[in-house]
């Protein structure tokens, strides 16, 4: 394994741990609003899957989508931004904790509504065929999600038009205060792939190195074959669904026992074992997240407030003269993005 | 009389009904061994287990789907939507189903249930999480759309909206669940359909539910510093709505602000302004006035989320306005 590759799967997934750290004290303190559901514990998915794609591809998230946004964006000033509520933010203040947006990155949001992500995530896909285009689309959701109309829905028409797009499912164990066994029919999620039918893999969640391994071939196939298929990574979150949900539905000794598995945790190790690096090189690392964070807290409290006068600005897009024909049909067609 | 929070009164209203009626069951998200996302029926499932207190996966179609037909053939259902939002999901169980097997079969369908949960908005939840639906149901012929403003009045009417035959949407709000209020011991219902006098007054009616009660109230005792009297009417539910009870009102004091949190295009305070000029028309020494939601999807920022909603300052402007005043 590459060296460097390793070293900045470590530095992905601990700035997204100590953004998200900062942003829970932040929401104590009453600087952020709304909802905060974090995704402590289960960095190894968004950080493997989309390290593992082209920065052409593009990426949906739930409302727990702070990791894929700063993988993919990294702009961790515009994201703390976005939470403070500022003019700054990735959504210019309008979104939030769950609507992280950057078109330009091709990072197509974080969506609140469970599912409802799931054919758009299919649809951006058959843009995609329909162009002629090489790109693909990873969707990323979890296991509670696998039981809406939406993901069947979804899934059956990625199944049916062989769609190049990337499911993946980031198993939790929980859908809010639920655990699996009492939400779903079936044991694991990906056997649900075989009905519509789709290729279907399982992996270790908290397995960066494993998650990217898996995603690369899939990718490479939903590329080259524009064959859909249903990743299901099995991790664990390791706050409550979100800042308001105390997570007394779990016990001590389960928690305790999954923190024994922290992804970062588990990279760090490898990256001692094979003398990549040392524990003062990890920390610097650490350091530096942890100095972005503070430079991004200062940003967004120094960050105007959406001005007033921009309340009504893009609910609809500006009038525009009505282009002739020809250019509607003259698709803009990109490079392929190699795979 | 007691106090007992708005959650409270709720609960204790499907409790009862649920002692009452062995037909009656409650199903949705999170709503047994997680007590409720929003608490609201803490303890029923230790009360009446797991054959009446149901969770479900998240499946709004499916989970309200059942409900249909359960209903149908002879359950009475209490459908928890864990927010109204979500509701949008299993919108066509709502509209296509519910609303219309009794017309579509001749009559021969009943179909007694209750979808009922949080609503409205809430503090910096942003657009996909914080909307007002009570408009989209109301638009529907066959459907009852209730929403109430206080303790007493979520208690008795939700014991009616179980009693009742039809399907009704019961929608509360989120941010009332805390607030307190008298709420007798006794067994009572309140009819569907009625209206009721929240304050007395001869100058202006103001129409308002929901949480934009207290903003009339607020407004109200702004408005009294001035020597303005307004009397405030909530209709309590939307349809099928207490129009006697308003044109009464409007009769009396000859002018008319409606207060919703909704978008205006098409909103159930359109249609109150409508009824109250065609009917009362000659009553009437001002146009109608409405104070709705700024006609936008709610944006996350505070700063903006609060240029949104209602609030007293414009209750006060409107008022002002139908006055002559400003
Ligand atoms: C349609 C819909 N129903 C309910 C909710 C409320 N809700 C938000 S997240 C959540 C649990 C989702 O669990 P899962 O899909 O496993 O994702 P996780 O939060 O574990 O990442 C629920 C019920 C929602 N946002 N949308």
């Amino acid at each position: 394994m590459d060296r460097d590759v390793m070293l900045l799967l470590y530095r992905d997934m601990t700035r997204i741990r100590r953004f998200e750290e900062e942003a829970a004290r932040c929401y104590t303190r009453g600087k952020i609003g709304g909802f905060l559901h974090l995704y402590n514990g289960e960095e190894a998915v968004a950080v493997g899957s989309i390290l593992a794609v082209e920065p052409t591809d593009y990426i949906l998230a739930t409302y727990r989508e702070h990791a894929h946004y700063l993988v993919r964006v990294g702009d961790m000033n515009a994201a703390m931004a976005e939470l403070f509520g500022k003019a700054t933010g990735c959504s210019k203040g309008r979104g939030g904790s769950m609507h992280f947006f950057d078109v330009s990155k091709r990072f197509m949001g974080g969506h609140a509504i469970v599912g409802g992500h799931i054919p758009i995530a299919a649809g951006i896909a058959f843009a995609s065929k329909y162009r002629g285009d090489q790109d693909i689309t990873l969707c990323f959701f979890g296991e509670g999600t696998a039981n809406m109309g939406a993901f069947h829905e979804g899934m059956a028409l990625a199944a049916l038009w062989k769609l190049p797009v990337v499911f993946i499912c980031e198993n939790n164990m929980y859908s809010m205060g639920t655990p699996l066994y009492r939400t779903l029919a079936v044991g694991d999620v990906a056997v649900r792939a075989r009905g519509y039918p789709m290729a279907q893999e399982i992996v270790n969640g908290d397995d960066v190195l494993e998650v990217r391994e898996a995603v690369r071939r899939a990718a490479k196939r939903a590329r080259t074959e524009n064959l859909p298929i249903l990743i299901e990574a099995k991790t664990y979150r390791f706050r409550g669904h979100s800042m308001s949900d105390p997570a007394k539905y779990r016990t001590k000794e389960e928690v305790e026992e999954w923190l024994k598995r922290d992804p970062i945790r588990l990279l760090a190790d490898r990256i001692y074992d094979l003398g990549i690096a040392s524990e003062a090189q990890l920390k610097a690392i650490d350091d530096e997240a942890k100095h972005d964070v503070a430079e991004a807290v200062k940003f967004a409290e120094e960050s105007p407030t959406p001005a007033p006068e921009t309340l009504f600005d893009d609910i609809y897009a500006e009038e525009q003269p009505v282009p002739d024909v020809e250019k509607v049909v003259a698709l803009p067609r990109r490079a392929s993005a190699g795979a | 009389m007691r106090e007992l929070s708005y959650r409270e009164a709720l609960r204790e209203a499907m409790a009862e009904e649920m002692e009452r009626d062995e037909r009656v069951f409650l199903m949705g998200e999170e709503v047994g061994h997680y007590n409720g996302a929003y608490k609201v029926s803490e303890g029923l499932l230790d009360r009446f287990g797991e054959r009446r207190v149901v969770d479900t996966p998240i499946a709004e179609t499916g989970f309200a789907g059942v409900g249909i037909g359960a209903a149908m053939v002879g359950l009475r259902p209490i459908i928890e939507f864990m927010t109204w939002n979500f509701s949008l999901c299993a919108f066509d169980q709502l509209v296509n189903n519910a609303a219309k097997l009794r017309y579509m079969s001749g009559g021969q369908i009943t179909l007694p249930i209750v979808f009922r949960g949080p609503g409205g908005a809430a503090h910096q939840l942003a657009a996909q999480h914080s909307q007002v639906v009570e408009n989209l149901y109301a638009y529907v012929p066959g459907l009852k759309v209730i929403a109430p403003a206080t303790p007493h009045d979520a208690k008795g009417l939700l014991k009616s909206a179980i009693r009742d035959d039809n399907p009704v949407v019961f929608i509360e709000s989120e941010v009332l669940y805390g607030r307190k209020g008298p709420v007798p011991e006794e067994d009572y219902v309140i009819p569907l359909g009625k209206g009721d006098v929240k304050r007395e007054g001869k100058d202006v009616t103001l129409v308002a539910w929901s949480k934009m009660l207290q903003v009339a109230q607020d407004a109200a005792t702004e408005l009294a510093k001035n020597g303005i009297e307004a009397e405030i009417i909530d209709p309590r539910t939307i349809r099928p709505l207490d129009e006697e009870l308003i044109l009464k009102s409007v009769r009396k004091t000859n002018r008319c602000v409606i207060i919703e949190e909704g978008w205006p295009f098409a909103g159930a305070g359109a249609e109150v302004a409508y009824r109250v000029t065609s009917k009362a028309f000659d009553y009437l020494d001002a146009p109608v006035r409405r104070v709705t939601g700024e006609d936008v999807p709610m944006p996350y920022a505070k700063n903006l989320e609060h240029l949104v909603l209602p609030n007293v300052e414009k209750v006060v402007a409107a008022v002002r306005q139908v006055l002559y005043r400003s």
